[in-house]
């Protein structure tokens, strides 16, 4: 096909350190929450509770990396009335804040407070694809759902990855209902992403569609299938359970990464030019619009 | 209160570019960058095939979702419509680039070169404003002319010093820009004459830039 001026053409603003920055969002966030679950079953809290504020704090980092200037970075709280990117941030401080304590008091209440926090920020990454209206899948309403549970999916499987370096206390507190939970939050995820295309056909360019398409197997199959039944197998097989608990996790994990830095860097076409009409032109008649690419 | 809108004429515009190169050379945009520009679409298929001009830039949304996402305050919004950057705000986050429906900004890291590899230009040098860099850019609709035009007692739209240069320069008087709030204004009058759309207004944006495509008498008649 032949270069159109006015078809949707892949944005170059937000490249691997915008798409890493809601990877290590995601799966910290999801990480603490899952922590409190652990945590309200007795595990001891301390090393998820420090993964995930590093999965956190290097995601934000990497934003910091990616603005043109740095320097002025405490811009980035001026506009709470109506910037997700501001509420974002603002919610950062006292996660940090409250993450810190966390870790130093080990108190079940700092860690049901920093899972709450955890999750207003996972919302705000949300909404902040969701209000980027340039690009047709961020701008869909789906993706809020989407981004929360693949976040959690996310956390139940880096809580998973980490067993082999938890205490024995923690594993046997927390694994057999992080298991169950991961095998939930997987079915979960596959039906957010289902739901997520279809809302999106007919209503992207066809090429953002191909490269989710294209994306299918790998973020449905091999992110979402493979773990629930690895997951199952090892609530099944309680000898296997940690092996076959990493591997799940391992899966889980990497499937919701590729698929946001498949959302954030290839699919992520802005809306093109479109018009409604052509003109007349001299003694011609009008005709029909164009809007290519979709 | 006024909103400054413009109008393109799709009739009347034969796509020279000349409002693009009146706007680099007006704003002295980096060379990849371009406030203004003209797109050269073919609609339709074989053998019912038709050439349209297009011309494109920042709409100056009344509802623009850039100033809605943009977390410094740095895009802001005219009491009379013109939607502005503040360089010295903006932390280049660019997240107003993805939120603006129109790829209307442009963020320069580099200091304007036309030929990498060779030393900048005299004029490259003479013209660069350093604030501009590493923040996002936009057609500002000439808003320094505007001001200067109004300070002075000047219609905007009308008279040239309080007009954007892009629609000054239009070899085809294809662009035309004024005051829609005026029911006697030349862009109010232009509307109630024409057809028009404008881009992407499902998406509510709420755009200050119409595009004429139809006299109404001329359709009545056939
Ligand atoms: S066209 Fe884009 S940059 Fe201009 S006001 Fe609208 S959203 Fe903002
Ligand atoms: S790049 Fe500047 S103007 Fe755009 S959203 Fe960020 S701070 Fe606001």
């Amino acid at each position: 096909m032949s270069f159109n001026p006015a078809a949707p053409t892949l944005q170059d603003t937000w490249d691997w350190r915008a798409a890493a920055n809601f990877i290590g969002g995601g799966t910290g966030t999801g990480l603490l929450m899952v922590t409190l679950v652990a945590g309200l079953l007795g595990a001891p809290v301390f090393m998820p509770t420090l993964a995930g504020l590093v999965f956190v704090a290097l995601g934000l980092s990497m934003v910091w990396l990616e603005i043109g200037r740095p320097l002025r970075a405490l811009h980035v709280f001026f506009n709470p009335y109506t910037s997700w990117m501001t509420r974002e941030a603002i919610v950062a401080m006292p996660l940090m804040l409250c993450g810190a304590l966390a870790l130093w008091f080990q108190w079940i209440g700092l860690v049901v407070l920093l899972a709450v926090l955890a999750a207003v920020f996972l919302f705000c990454q949300g909404r902040i694809l969701h209000a980027s209206r340039g690009i047709p899948v961020w701008r869909t309403p789906r993706i809020v759902p989407l981004i929360l549970t693949t976040g959690l999916t996310e956390g139940a499987a880096f809580f998973l990855v980490l067993m082999p370096l938890l205490s024995t206390e923690a594993v046997a507190a927390a694994g057999r209902t992080v298991l169950v939970l991961l095998l939930a939050l997987s079915v979960m995820r596959f039906g957010a992403w289902k739901s997520y295309r279809a809302g999106l056909e007919g209503d992207a360019p066809l090429a953002a569609l191909q490269v989710l398409r294209d994306a299918d197997g790998i973020v449905a199959l091999l992110g979402g299938v493979a773990p629930a039944i690895l997951a199952a197998t090892a609530l099944a097989f309680t000898g296997y359970a940690i092996p076959l608990g990493v591997a799940a996790g391992a899966l889980a994990g990497f499937g919701g990464w590729y698929m946001k830095a498949i959302i954030i860097t290839r699919a992520s076409y802005n809306q093109g030019f479109a018009i409604d009409h052509s003109a007349a032109r001299g003694g011609g008649k009008p005709g029909p619009g164009t809007k290519p690419g979709w | 209160m006024s909103r400054y809108v413009m109008i393109a004429d799709l009739n009347r515009c034969v796509g020279c570019q000349t409002c693009t190169a009146s706007c680099k050379h007006t704003n002295a945009t980096a060379p990849h960058v371009q406030w203004r520009k003209v797109l050269d679409l073919e609609v339709g298929e074989f053998p019912d095939v038709r050439r349209a001009f297009v011309p494109v830039g920042c709409q100056h949304c009344a509802d623009p979702p850039c100033m809605h996402v943009c977390p410094s305050t740095a895009t802001g919004q005219r009491k009379d419509g013109l939607v502005t950057i503040d360089y010295d705000l903006c932390i280049g986050c660019g997240y107003c680039m993805v939120a603006c429906p129109y790829q209307a900004r442009y963020k320069v890291v580099e200091p304007a070169r036309a030929y990498t590899g060779l030393k900048r230009m005299i004029h490259e040098l003479k013209r660069e404003d350093p604030k501009r860099l590493k923040v996002a850019q936009k057609c500002t609709f000439c808003s320094d002319r505007i001001d200067y035009g109004l300070e002075n007692g000047l219609t905007p739209g009308i008279d040239p010093d309080a007009t954007p240069a892009c629609a000054n320069a239009c070899i085809a008087d294809a662009l035309v820009f004024g005051d829609i709030e005026d029911p006697d204004s030349n862009v109010s009058q232009l509307l109630a004459e024409n057809k028009w759309f404008r881009m992407h207004e499902e998406l509510g944006t709420n755009p200050g830039f119409y595009y004429l495509w139809d006299g109404i008498d001329q359709e009545d008649k056939s």
